[in-house]
């Protein structure tokens, strides 16, 4: 049993671990911050593959991104401090059934493939390197998913916009700062308020 | 020049390594007791560097206010910090009642980690780094966005209504702030095409690129100097632990030693701040060079890369420490407006500046 070994299997509990505790736990932050380990873990297998790119990759979308989101809607939710009522027994079988079923297709599915190395040698993860793959567009070049998520993002940001854009109510208009901000076809709407209420 | 070269940090780290290899057999035991060795050396320069950035903190808020700051314990008060760690030693260390406990405990132990995890490849002098990633800054970023679980589960498990307001404006400053963090890092990225710390330090060997790379190397430094204050929550962007406002913000209910681990983390990640900011604008262990000048060069060469890292890293922990007694804190608002409606469309034009510079070689 050599030191690899011994460093899979600590990061591999370190992921299920932390998986099943972020599904069993009773209080809603402590699922975040298991689930935030079992992440951690993920990236740990990408440094230990020697893809520092990806890993940290893997730290700054799910841990910086997506975990502390998480965090935030358990701060901006009611109630969201009490403990969680235990599922009735039906649910909770019919839950473990489930996963055990996934987890067990999944392991027959890994089982069967044969794995095929591409034979090519491997290119050297340098920021250079990562970049030209990125952008290229030969056979093995990421330049159609990587514009497809861009389109993707974009879309999410404006859609974010459009959310948070304010109209502004008549209310507001006390505080002379928000005042001078409104652009003119906001104010178009604060004065059609205003003649509704007169 | 040969004596300094044969006494390097690089030669010593060399020389142990060798004498290890040759002790020991086993490949793993060698490499794991480097591990555990250069984790104990960096917790020995950490707590007297956390130990000195304090009595400077006091010093330098003196110095800004015309007035002696600790002068009693210690010749000029250089103990003072010293009597301040007993007294935290022997504060219980109070947990809430109603606190979550488990995250309660983890909170401080999660922020300490990660400020020494950012640790690991910055350049202290020539070939001698923890850990020569090679995508170093990514790195450094990706780690220090980790820092906010700490602060968010701070602020949770304390059961407390100042803890969870301090947590909450301290996650969104850190998110915002992070953009226009990474965009100044990036402009450097691209003049240099390298993530790799030590790609980057070499790249600075004819003239730092504060110097080489005009005046959009200028606006993303002064930006990443702000951005970066506003990560690690220093004046004037305390408003995570604004003590009028707040009492203190996310660590209102430690005391004691986990009281202590926050503080510590403060000043580690002010260090590492100020330690990327020399690596990536003021060339990091590189001396000061100038073009072909030979003779000038081969005289700051005399000056060891180590002392001119530290020398660098502590001019700029200078400036952000003068920044808290110098502007006042922001509003809300006025941090939100001031990243996102200022810095971070200034450095995105910046980032496009300075990638036509890099195209078209405009830099010296």
């Amino acid at each position: 049993m050599d030191a690899r070994t011994i460093i899979f299997y600590l990061l591999a509990a370190t992921v299920i671990g932390g998986g099943l505790m972020a599904v069993t736990s009773r209080k809603i932050f402590r699922s975040a911050v298991f689930l935030l380990f079992s992440l951690i873990g993920i990236a740990g297998f990408y440094f230990f593959l020697d893809q520092e790119f990806i890993a940290a990759v893997q730290v700054v979308v799910y841990v910086g991104g997506i975990v502390v989101l998480i965090l935030f809607s358990i701060f901006l939710t009611h109630g969201s401090g009490e403990d969680m009522k235990k599922p009735a027994l039906g649910r909770a079988v019919f839950s473990a059934l489930a996963a055990a079923i996934g987890c067990v297709l999944t392991m027959y599915l890994i089982s069967e493939h044969t794995f095929q190395g591409s034979g090519k040698p491997a290119l050297e993860p340098s920021a250079g390197n990562i970049g030209a793959q990125m952008l290229s567009v030969t056979e093995y070049g990421f330049i159609l998913p990587f514009e497809v998520v861009s389109m993707l993002l974009l879309a999410a940001m404006i859609g974010c916009i459009v959310i948070a854009i304010k109209v502004k109510v008549p209310e507001q208009k006390v505080m002379p700062k928000i005042k001078e901000e409104t652009e003119p076809v906001e104010l178009e709407v604060v004065e059609e308020l205003k003649t509704e209420e007169v | 020049m040969s004596l300094f070269l044969e006494i390097s940090f690089s030669a010593m780290a060399n020389g142990l390594h060798n004498w290890l290899a040759g002790s020991i057999s086993n490949a793993t035991l060698v490499s794991v007791t480097e591990m555990a060795i250069a984790g104990v050396s960096l917790l020995l320069f950490l707590v007297p560097l956390c130990f000195f950035l304090g009595y400077m903190e006091r010093k330098v808020a003196a110095f800004m206010q015309i007035r002696l700051g600790p002068n009693r314990v210690g010749p000029k008060g250089t103990l003072q910090i010293v009597a301040d760690t007993v007294k935290l030693l022997f504060k219980e260390g109070l947990t809430p009642n109603a606190s979550d406990k488990f995250l309660f405990n983890l909170a401080p132990i999660i922020v300490v980690v990660t400020s020494m995890l950012a640790m690991a490849p910055i350049a202290f002098a020539k070939n001698f780094q923890i850990w020569d990633i090679n995508i170093g800054v990514l790195y450094v970023s990706a780690i220090s966005s980790l820092a906010v679980i700490g602060i968010l589960m701070a602020g949770w498990s304390s059961y407390n209504k100042y803890s969870l307001l301090g947590a909450m404006r301290s996650g969104a400053q850190i998110v915002s702030y992070e953009l226009s963090v990474g965009l100044s890092l990036i402009s450097i990225v691209i003049l240099t095409g390298s993530l790799r710390m030590s790609d980057i330090v070499a790249s600075q060997a004819d003239g730092w690129w504060i110097i080489k790379g005009h005046i959009p190397v200028i606006i993303s430094f002064v930006i990443f100097l702000i951005a970066s204050t506003a990560e690690i929550n220093r004046a004037p962007f305390d408003l995570a632990e604004a003590e009028q406002e707040l009492t203190a913000g996310f660590h209102t209910e430690y005391s004691g030693m986990k009281f202590a681990m926050f503080l510590l983390a403060e000043y580690i990640n002010l260090f590492i701040v100020s330690a990327i900011a020399a690596t990536l604008f003021l060339g990091g262990w590189m001396p000061f060079h100038l073009g072909n000048w030979s003779f000038f060069n081969n005289v700051m060469d005399y000056i060891p890369g180590s002392l001119w890292f530290m020398g660098k890293t502590f001019l700029i922990i200078f400036i952000i420490m003068q920044f808290r007694w110098t502007f006042p804190r922001l509003r809300v608002d006025q941090l939100l407006t001031l990243e996102w409606k200022y810095l971070l469309p200034i450095s995105m034009v910046n980032v496009i500046i300075v990638t036509m510079m890099a195209i078209f070689g405009w830099h010296l």
